[in-house]
C-alpha cells in the first residue's frame, strides 16, 4: 500500500529541535543527545511501515518518549551496583531551571512522560493519551498529579 | 502556579541534528559553478540524481520513486561532487561514479542510453537520437525525455541540439548549456 510518505529529511528538518528538547527533558542533559540519536534511528527504521502520513510530529515525539524510557530502564539495570561509586552530577550551584528539570526526571515514569509530552512537546491530551496508550482523562490526571508533585518538590527545596 | 507550567514549556537545549547512516537514499545540495545541483545516491553508492530542480522537488521525487527513507548526508556524495566539479573545471571528460537511470521512464532510459554514443566535444540532434533508437518520428518525445534527464551533466543531454543548430532547451538554462558546450569545444 502506497501512502505517500514525505522524504524523511523533511521530518528531521521540521522536528529535530523538538526531539532534542523532549529528550533532554526526559533523560537529562547528559543522556539527552544519545536518546535523541537513538529515537531518530528507531523512527527511520519504522518509517516505511507507517500506514498513514498524518501527525508525524506526534509520532516522532511518541517514539522519543518510548526511547527515553527504555534508555532509563537499561541504565537503571546497568547502574544498580556502581551507583554508589558514580561521580556526583556536576551541579555546582543548581539554578531554578536545573532543580525543575531534576524534579521532572524524578517523577514516576508515566507522570514524567505525560507532563513532558504535554508542555515540552506541546501535545494536546488526546495526543498524549495515544502516545501513552491511555485515555485523555487519564492524561489530564497524570499531568495534574505531576504538577502537584513538582510544586511540593520545588517548594520544599526553596524553604530548605 | 501558572509559572510552573510556563517554565515547563521553556527548555532550551544546545543540540545538533541527528546523523542518519541507515537510510536508503542520501543526497547533497551542491553549489556548483553551473548552478545549484541536487545529487543523490543509493546506500550502495550508485548515483541516481544530478538535478537542477530544488531540494524539495528532488527529495519528494526520491521518496515517491525509491524509498521514503531519504536523508541529506553530503558526505555520501563527495566523490560524485568532486567529479562534477572537475568536469565543469575542464579537468575531466567522463565520469567514474556508478550511475542508474532508475528515476527515468523506460522510454527515457532508452533515450539516455543513446547519449553514451555522443562523445565529449561533439553534438547531435533530437532527431538523430530518435532515429538511433528506432523511433524516427519521436523527436519531440526525445526532447521531453532529455528535458527530464535525472542525471544532468553526468549523462550529457547538453550535447543534443535542434536540427537547425539552435540550442533547444536545458534544465539548467540555456546559458549553462552554452557554457558546457564551449567548455567541451575548448573555446
Amino acid at each position: 500500500m502506497f501512502v505517500g510518505l514525505p522524504p524523511f529529511q523533511q521530518l528531521v528538518d521540521a522536528h529535530w529541535r523538538d526531539v532534542a528538547r523532549l529528550s533532554a527533558a526526559l533523560a537529562g542533559p547528559r543522556d539527552g543527545d544519545d536518546v535523541a540519536q537513538e529515537a531518530w534511528a528507531r523512527a527511520l527504521r519504522a518509517y516505511p511501515s507507517l500506514t498513514h502520513a498524518g501527525n508525524l510530529r506526534s509520532w516522532l515525539l511518541t517514539v522519543t518518549a518510548h526511547t527515553a524510557l527504555d534508555a532509563q530502564r537499561s541504565r537503571a539495570r546497568r547502574d544498580r551496583v556502581p551507583a554508589l561509586l558514580a561521580e556526583p552530577v556536576a551541579d555546582l550551584e543548581p539554578g531554578p531551571d536545573e532543580r525543575l528539570w531534576a524534579g521532572v526526571r524524578a517523577l514516576p515514569a508515566r507522570q514524567r512522560q505525560a507532563v513532558v509530552l504535554h508542555y515540552v512537546g506541546g501535545m494536546a491530551h488526546g495526543e498524549v493519551a495515544r502516545a501513552l496508550d491511555t485515555t485523555p482523562a487519564a492524561s489530564r490526571r497524570l499531568v495534574s498529579d505531576a504538577l502537584a508533585a513538582l510544586r511540593v518538590a520545588l517548594g520544599e527545596k526553596e524553604e530548605a | 502556579m501558572r509559572d510552573l507550567e510556563a517554565a515547563l514549556t521553556r527548555l532550551d537545549v544546545r543540540a545538533r541534528p541527528p546523523r542518519l547512516d541507515d537510510a536508503d537514499v542520501f543526497y547533497a545540495v551542491h553549489d556548483a559553478p553551473v548552478g545549484t545541483l541536487v545529487l543523490a545516491a543509493t546506500r550502495e553508492g550508485t548515483l541516481v540524481a544530478c538535478s537542477y530542480d530544488t531540494e524539495d522537488v528532488v527529495a519528494a521525487r526520491l521518496a515517491a520513486r525509491l524509498s521514503p527513507r531519504v536523508v541529506r548526508e553530503p558526505g555520501r556524495l563527495d566523490e560524485a561532487r568532486r567529479e562534477v566539479d572537475a568536469y565543469v573545471a575542464g579537468r575531466r571528460r567522463s565520469f567514474d561514479v556508478p550511475v542508474s537511470t532508475v528515476l527515468a521512464t523506460p522510454f527515457a532510459q532508452t533515450v539516455l542510453g543513446a547519449l553514451a554514443r555522443v562523445p565529449y566535444g561533439s553534438t547531435t540532434t533530437y532527431q538523430a537520437i530518435a532515429r538511433a533508437i528506432g523511433e524516427p518520428r519521436a523527436s519531440r518525445a526525445v526532447g521531453n525525455a532529455l528535458g527530464a534527464n535525472p542525471l544532468c551533466i553526468v549523462l550529457p543531454c547538453h550535447r543534443v541540439l535542434r536540427t537547425d543548430g539552435s540550442l533547444g532547451g536545458y534544465a539548467g538554462g540555456l546559458d549553462v548549456k552554452r557554457r558546457l558546450l564551449n567548455l567541451e569545444s575548448g573555446d
